[in-house]
């Protein structure tokens, strides 16, 4: 049936009645994998890129965890590396330039960074799923969203085209695609913005992963389609009790949805707290920033608090603290000694040496 | 916005209410054609449909609405890039419907843009001084050309950019910075009204908060009209002091900043304002939320009567036998296209 390499030969002939159990049938069950074991734990991720200008730690030292039925939201500006440390989780880098420098993803018991890249075909999708922002290139235009949808169970699963196209109709029935049977048959171009988001998440969805990676679902969205998709997303969350990760610039998406959050800046996490802590008492000049500079619907302010410069050059960062730069607490030792993330009590960590100022400003 | 102390108040009234541009039922449709040789126009995508209202000097209008809902059109009808099929745009007393391409050519020098996408709306290989001065070669009498390169120097002074970056290249900027040179570049020729096309939308939101102040220092330095379109309509509560909403090429309610977002009266206002979401978890849950159903229509073929039907929970038999006028319905001063216009506060509310 299939005319590809040897590893997805090996893959599809695995499953010869095509409904056995999850692990029997995907070769999973080798690694490992222990349902009882914690979720998603990241130590210490460090991922370089390695370019002519020099080496650049896109994330450096990011450490987090994510559990069953739990929203972290990420959240930061372009370049902070929050999306290289979904790419780092879900083993798609492009490599070179990127390389993993260091740290640990375990998922499950299993670090899944020490897996050959055979194996990692296995987990992503089955395990580790994600949805890309945008839609319309995520999607291959020549085929069909049936056929596309139903690759995943003939790949790891070993359905028979007609199995699978059931599955994919049920998939998109589930996504709230209306009249999924004769959609099923349609090519990516013939959705709109929001139904093409609705088919990347019955994609991401098929396997039934245990973690989903929600990569800026819905920058490229309407907002009243982005309302309808991260309800989607949150009902879909809570149904299978899945781990979201919700990777984003928006502060108002992240309030909405997260429970606990880390806010990245050049590669580091430079704060980490719940939710609710994290809006009503920042405690990184960064975030309270951040916070100010953002217009809010249900206020008319004056004029925006705005921080001045740029973020810094990864390839050429400032000695100390990245943000010192731009930061109104700087003072000598942010420019000469780098803040660990500090615990502050709470449950919460803030990697600003002035921490406890914060507030007062 | 009070800094005009040494006007005279009177005086400044009347300045306030000039009308510098004023649009009347303005209409773009696209034809829509069938065959390779003989073409054959099958239907019209009505992309704006009956537009009405009117922009005040150094006001800001703000034209929201999802995407294909026409703002994009009516800001190019209104720069004069598409002529309009049929209505009316007055900008200062000229009539740009009809006006010969020579005549255009003058008259849009008062109107300028700024584009969304710094990256794609500079040339590469132009340098900086090139590109802002670039609009004085076509209106030369602007700048005489001894002059030009001060000119410029000035602009990017104003904008907040080193003159002495002059000869640089657009690749040399950030994005936040290069959306600095476009602005320099719609300042260059002193234009009444600026139209600014979801000018931060491809922005950081650090770098956008610098860009928003400097779009509005601008304004009261110069005595400037905004015409900002954009998506994010707490961008657009933030500076504009009119909001007008569209909906499949219409305008459905449109009315005073306070009016249109504390108490919106067509129920797409309250669905889309009630879908931004608030950056503060403590009302999450609690907030009143309107979600629509499905998708915007085609608008090559929309709904008849009132356009939004299709989506509205609010939809009875009347809405689609009679197309609703754009007019003032009870209490709230702005105008509302709906036949059951009724206040909600769907911002504040929670539940």
């Amino acid at each position: 049936m299939s005319a590809t390499g040897a590893t997805e030969d090996r893959i599809d002939r695995v499953g010869v009645d095509g409904r056995r159990p999850r692990a029997a049938k995907t070769g999973l069950e080798s690694l490992g994998f222990d349902d009882s074991a914690p979720l998603l734990e990241v130590e210490d991720l460090q991922v370089e890129f390695r370019t002519r200008e020099g080496v650049a730690h896109a994330v450096n030292g990011a450490t987090f965890s994510v559990a069953e039925g739990e929203t972290l939201g990420i959240l930061g500006e372009s370049g902070c590396g929050k999306s290289v440390t979904a790419q780092a989780i879900m083993g798609i880098l492009d490599s070179p330039p990127a390389f993993i420098a260091g740290g640990r993803v375990v998922l499950r018991g299993v670090d899944v960074l020490t897996l050959p890249e055979a194996s990692r075909r296995l987990v992503r999708a089955d395990r580790v799923a994600i949805v890309f922002q945008d839609a319309l290139s995520s999607l291959n235009p020549v085929f069909t969203v049936g056929y596309q949808l139903g690759e995943l169970f003939r790949r790891h699963r070993g359905y028979s085209r007609a199995d699978a196209r059931k599955e994919a109709v049920g998939l998109l029935d589930l996504v709230g695609i209306p009249a999924a049977a004769q959609r099923v048959t349609d090519f990516p171009h013939q959705f709109s913005g929001g139904m093409r988001q609705r088919v990347m998440i019955a994609m991401s969805l098929a396997l039934d992963p245990d973690v989903l990676i929600a990569d800026e679902p819905t920058t490229a969205l309407d907002v009243t389609v982005q309302a309808q998709i991260m309800r989607l997303l949150a009902d879909l969350q809570q149904e299978r009790n899945m781990g979201l990760i919700l990777i984003t610039h928006d502060m108002g998406v992240v309030a909405d949805v997260a429970d606990k959050i880390c806010v990245m800046y050049a590669g580091r996490i430079v704060e980490r707290a719940d939710v609710h802590s994290i809006y009503r008492d920042p405690r990184h000049p960064y975030t309270k920033a951040l916070l100010q500079s953002i217009p809010r619907i249900d206020l008319k302010g004056q004029q925006l608090a705005s921080i001045e410069g740029l973020p810094p050059t990864l390839t050429k960062l400032p000695g100390g603290c990245s943000f010192n730069p731009r930061c109104y607490l700087a003072r000598d030792r942010c420019r000469h000694d780098e803040p660990p993330l500090y615990a502050i009590g709470g449950g919460r960590e803030s990697a600003c040496h002035f921490y406890e100022e914060v507030p007062e400003k | 916005m009070t800094e005009t102390a040494t006007t005279p108040p009177a005086e400044e009234r009347e300045r306030r209410t000039e009308v510098v541009l004023s649009v009347r039922d303005a209409v773009k449709h696209f034809p829509l054609t069938q065959g390779i040789v003989f073409q054959r126009t099958i239907g019209h995508v009505r992309a704006v449909d009956g537009v009405t209202f009117d922009l005040r000097r150094g006001e800001t209008l703000g034209v929201v609405g999802e995407s294909g809902c026409g703002k994009s059109t009516l800001s190019r009808v209104i720069m004069g890039l598409e002529r309009a099929t049929s209505g009316s745009v007055n900008l200062l007393g000229e009539e740009l419907v009809g006006m010969s391409e020579k005549q255009l050519r003058r008259v849009r020098r008062h109107v300028q843009i700024i584009f969304q996408d710094p990256y794609a709306s500079l040339d590469p290989r132009m340098t900086v001084g090139g590109i802002v001065g670039e609009p004085f070669r076509i209106h030369t009498e602007v700048a005489p050309r001894g002059d030009r390169l001060g000119r410029v120097q000035e602009l990017l002074e104003v904008v907040g950019l080193n003159p002495e970056h002059i000869n640089r290249y657009p690749h040399q900027f950030s994005g936040g910075q290069r959306q600095r040179i476009g602005i320099a570049r719609a300042l260059a020729l002193q234009p009444q009204i600026i139209v600014c096309d979801e000018p931060v939308s491809a922005l950081d939101v650090s770098v956008q908060a610098q860009v928003i102040n400097l779009l509005e220092r601008l304004q009261r330095e110069f005595d400037l009209s905004y015409i900002f379109v954009a998506h994010d309509l707490s961008v657009v509560r933030h500076i504009a002091n009119r909001i007008a909403v569209m909906y499949l090429g219409k305008i459905v309610e449109i009315g005073d900043e306070t009016a249109v977002y504390d108490h919106p009266t067509h129920p797409y206002t309250q669905a889309l304002l009630s879908a931004v979401p608030v950056p503060d978890p403590e009302v999450r849950g609690r907030r009143e939320q309107i979600v629509l159903e499905g998708d915007v229509p085609s608008p090559a073929n929309p709904p008849s009567g009132c356009r939004f039907r299709t989506r509205c929970f609010k939809a009875e038999d009347i809405c689609a036998a009679e197309e609703p006028g754009l007019v003032r319905r009870g209490g709230p001063p702005q105008l509302s296209a709906c036949h059951f216009a009724k206040e909600l506060d769907v911002v504040h509310a929670t539940h």
